[in-house]
């Protein structure tokens, strides 16, 4: 839900109470001044007939109340001084109406020509229920028209306010690290969406340099490691060179030669994908990836050979693609090299290359690789001690690099195949 | 044949004259930019290896100053930097041949000793050991004046086997020169044996044979 519509919620649920605690209010706070003032108008009634008395004697024959709105009935002495003034509600036939409605009866008492009278008054009064009914019908239709206008002024007035808050969040959700993406945060004069574009901005421009920084790092860590490396190295090879081993000695230098070269390889394979993450491949040519499958697969023979695996290639388009060169060849050759190095031997690994498309489907484990963790650095899918657990990520960043799909599938077969864009 | 080095690791340096001295080269050295400008002014070297990074300078300014002079060494680039743009620069410049580190040694004399053959002889030299004889521009092998047919890998592997021929040659130094550097990730080079039995039954009438060294490499030993 959105913040906007949460706030209305609120609002909504609140707005009940307190729409309906205020109609209680208001309605005896009016009643109570209806009835104050039709108490006033029953009391300017009585002056006004005791004014008109004088000059109209037949006023004291007014005994229908229904119909004079007053009657006047004489009493006696003790009655009179025992009557108190009142007002009362009361209920009288109404003939509009055909209904008992509600009246206000005043009763008073008077002297007249040293004759004592009783004097009932009446007016007729609000209905109660029928204020209640327009009273609730009122407030209901305020209470719609409080919440179409919140409603309204939220979506109208609080989406401007918002708009640097949603077009912040827009630039955060397409912001990938390792593209060099900015963000320009909206101009706003709201004191807290300065603080978030501040804050966002420090935080994407310190992570941003952390991230380059630890990429430098590793090209910067690999570099200063081929030195020592190269010296380990040839130092050795001139060791078995000059010296006069015996095979036992010999076979653990050759044993030390052989980490220290995997160490190497490892280490190359780490400057490399840092140097293709941190766009170095700038040259680009047109590739013939038919051809160059071809170049590629014939340098593979042997070990393919070695490995008891037939490597049929099968051509159904042409497919030319703009890249760096090296970078092609080193797509191509740790697919294959994967795919050989993990093949089933007695096995054929088969390539298919069409306008846009390759494919490598080749026999191996009787199980899917986990395709998430399968283009991870460093998860190596099998017990091979030997592998640097770098090739298929290397792969994978050349892919990204120019927006190539390399995806992952197993039915059977593991295939690993290449979409080209165009 | 004369050498210069100019290298600012003295470990680096030290392999590096060891192994070229055992060729019979006269090797000189120089560990910073402004002595290596000087024995350039002063003395002329058949080739000329050259660190990019040294501590008080450029490499590839060096080797614009000698293309200035007139100076036509063999220039080998040697890099620990591994760069595509300095390998570039530094061929358009007029390098032979760029080497990163780390290599191995075989491949710093076999690319060495490539950069004086087509300087000196233009490729039209034949080489002859025992009754072998190869002729490294056509890519043509006899043994007794009877060609024999070797395929590219198969030529690759006879060639740097001749070419260091004193020396041990390692599994890993050979795959990575004749199968190129991406093949360096497969499992073990245990694959190039076939290539080599194939090589070896071709080679049969031939007075130079091919030792395997305790599993760690090869060498091309004369028959006696």
């Amino acid at each position: 839900m959105k913040l906007l519509n949460h706030t209305s919620k609120y609002l909504a649920i609140l707005l009940v109470p307190l729409i309906a605690i205020w109609a209680f209010g208001f309605y005896y706070a009016m009643l109570d001044e209806i009835y104050d003032s039709l108490d006033d108008g029953l009391e300017n009634q009585k002056i006004l007939l005791m004014e008109r008395l004088p000059s109209n004697p037949e006023i004291l024959g007014h005994t229908d109340l229904e119909l004079w709105n007053h009657a006047i009935t004489p009493i006696s002495k003790q009655s009179f001084d025992r009557f108190k003034e009142r007002y009362t509600d009361t209920l009288m036939y109404m003939i509009n109406e055909k209904d008992f409605e509600p009246v206000r009866l005043y009763e008073t008492k008077m002297v007249y020509n040293n004759q004592f009278y009783k004097i009932k008054f009446i007016t007729s009064m609000v209905e109660e229920d029928d204020l209640i009914q327009d009273l609730i019908t009122y407030l209901v239709v305020l209470y719609f028209l409080l919440m179409v206008t919140i409603i309204v002024l939220n979506n109208l007035l609080l989406k401007k306010i918002w708009q640097p808050f949603h077009s912040l969040m827009a630039q955060l959700r397409n912001f990938r690290i390792e593209k060099n993406h900015q963000i320009h945060p909206m101009k706003t004069s709201i004191e807290e969406f300065k603080l978030l574009n501040t804050s966002v901005t420090t935080l994407v421009d310190q992570s941003r340099a952390r991230y380059l920084e630890q990429q430098h790092f590793i090209e910067n860590a690999s570099h200063e490691l081929q030195t020592p490396l190269a010296i380990g190295i040839n130092k050795l090879e001139l060791f078995i060179e000059n010296t006069n081993l015996s095979p036992h000695d010999v076979k653990i230098m050759s044993s030390i030669l052989d980490n220290l070269n995997r160490l190497t390889r490892l280490n190359k394979s780490l400057l490399l994908l840092s140097k293709i993450e941190n766009r170095q491949f700038v040259d680009e040519e047109t590739i013939d990836f038919n051809q160059l499958m071809s170049e590629v697969i014939e340098d593979f023979e042997d070990l393919a050979i070695h490995r008891s695996i037939k490597i049929e290639m099968i051509s159904e388009g042409q497919l030319n693609f703009q890249m760096n060169q090296d970078l092609a060849v080193i797509l191509l050759t740790n697919l294959i090299k994967n795919a050989i190095v993990h093949g089933n031997k007695n096995q054929t690994l088969k390539i298919t290359i069409g306008k846009r498309k390759i494919h490598f489907d080749n026999y191996g484990i009787d199980q899917a690789l986990d395709p998430d963790l399968v283009f991870s650095r460093f998860k190596k899918m099998t017990s091979d001690h030997k592998s640097t657990g770098l090739g298929l990520a290397i792969a994978k960043a050349i892919s990204d690099k120019y927006d190539i799909q390399l995806k992952y599938t197993y039915n059977k077969i593991h295939q690993f195949s290449l979409d080209f864009p165009g | 044949m004369k050498l210069l080095i100019i290298e600012d690791e003295p470990e680096m340096m030290e392999n590096m004259v060891q192994t070229l001295e055992r060729e019979h080269y006269i090797v000189e050295t120089a560990s910073d930019y402004q002595s290596a400008l000087h024995k350039i002014g002063v003395y002329d070297y058949d080739c000329i290896l050259l660190d990019i990074t040294l501590p008080d300078g450029n490499g590839l300014l060096l080797l614009k100053e000698m293309k200035l002079n007139g100076k036509d060494e063999g220039v080998i680039i040697v890099s620990a930097k591994d760069s595509l743009d300095d390998k570039l620069e530094g061929l358009n410049l007029g390098a032979d041949d760029y080497l990163s580190k780390p290599f191995h040694m075989a491949e710093l004399h076999a690319r060495v000793k490539a950069v004086l053959r087509r300087r000196h002889f233009e490729g039209n030299q034949q080489l002859s050991l025992g009754n072998l004889s190869i002729s490294p521009e056509k890519r043509q092998v006899w043994i007794d004046q009877t060609e024999i047919v070797l395929n590219r890998k198969e030529y690759d592997i006879l060639m740097y086997l001749v070419t260091n021929q004193t020396r041990l040659v390692t599994k890993s130094a050979l795959a990575e020169h004749v199968w190129g550097d991406h093949i360096d990730q497969s499992d073990s080079f245990d694959f190039i044996y076939s290539q080599i039995k194939n090589l070896r039954k071709k080679l049969e009438h031939a007075t130079v044979s091919i030792d395997a060294i305790y599993g760690v490499g090869y060498k091309l030993e004369m028959d006696s």
